[in-house]
């Protein structure tokens, strides 16, 4: 089992995480943040296997991976 | 729960000013987790760019300076010859670097200074709006070249991390990307070799970074990566150019 938590407020939504989620369950939000951008959320955090890779290649470091 | 991967603390919680999909980022973040493992935050001073990476002093909880433009590796210069306990790096971009700061970058080099420059290579003017660098390709298209660069008009691109690689003051030279998982990590080791160096005050160090500017490119982020890889690579070939024992 493992968690992303994800800083909405400072993501620009450029999406590089969500191409190289080797599970595929990244995906811009229908939400809008302050700064006028789709942030990017989990869509099935139960299929996250905590490899970190969102989080390496993440240019704003917005997401902290957590595992049990 | 265990922390996998969090932010680290050698980064302020300054939000990037950087561009959507801008590898700034990424670099901005290799260079302060080398930093944080090293554990040197405390006598480290950075000194800061003119072009995107500008504000870097906002961005790193470390000493930061900023120089004119083109000129860091000659105020790290001082402050190295001044404080030559404290660990001094540059941030630089490749019209900084490249252009007006080619001969502070190449005489830093050969007197073999013992400091650290970050070099990162986005084949164009980012901040100024996309005009043409001694670093974009053959045939590529930006504000000053609408055609493609003509390298009978212009000349051709500069290898700097080659060229510096010839001289014999440096100690350690390598050219890394960042447009994957894989690269990003072997861009880390590099840039944590390079403190490394300085560290065993070997002399001069550089780490060439390949990066993609969407926004100038007229790309979407992920697009610029594959461009990079596709275009980028063959021109600037990735490894270790220079490394003394």
């Amino acid at each position: 089992m493992a968690l992303l938590t994800i800083a909405q407020e400072t993501c620009k939504g450029c999406g590089l995480c969500a191409d190289v989620c080797p599970k595929q369950i990244l995906a811009l939000s229908r939400e809008i943040n302050s700064k006028g951008y789709h942030p990017i959320a989990v869509t099935d955090q139960s299929k996250c296997i905590g490899c970190a890779f969102c989080a390496r290649m993440c240019p704003d470091a917005v997401i902290k991976v957590e595992k049990e | 729960m265990a922390v996998v991967y969090e932010k680290t603390g050698i980064l302020t919680d300054t939000p990037l000013h950087y561009c959507p999909g801008c590898t700034h980022g990424i670099i901005h973040r290799l260079v302060a987790e080398a930093i944080d493992e090293l554990g040197i935050q405390g006598k480290t001073i950075g000194i800061a760019p003119v072009g995107c990476a500008v504000f870097a002093y906002n961005y790193f909880n470390t000493d930061m300076m900023e120089a004119a433009h083109g000129r860091a590796p000659a105020v790290a210069t001082g402050c190295k010859r001044v404080n030559p306990d404290n660990i001094v790096f540059t941030y630089q971009g490749d019209g900084d670097l490249a252009s007006i700061g080619a001969a502070e970058i190449t005489h830093a080099a050969t007197r073999g200074e013992n400091i650290t420059v970050i070099f990162v290579n986005n084949a164009i003017y980012g901040m100024t709006g996309g005009q043409m660098a001694p670093t974009t390709l053959p045939g590529q298209v930006t504000t000053t070249s609408p055609y493609g660069r003509d390298p009978a008009l212009c000349g051709y691109p500069i290898r700097v991390s080659e060229m510096l690689a010839t001289l014999d003051g440096p100690a350690y030279i390598a050219r890394c990307s960042v447009h994957d998982v894989k690269h990003i990590m072997d861009a880390k080791k590099c840039i944590k070799k390079a403190f490394e160096t300085q560290i065993a005050k070997k002399g001069f160090s550089m780490v060439e970074v390949l990066s993609s500017c969407p926004t100038n490119w007229g790309m979407a982020p992920r697009e610029a990566l594959n461009w990079l890889e596709a275009n980028m690579i063959p021109q600037y070939p990735l490894g270790v150019k220079k490394e003394v024992e």
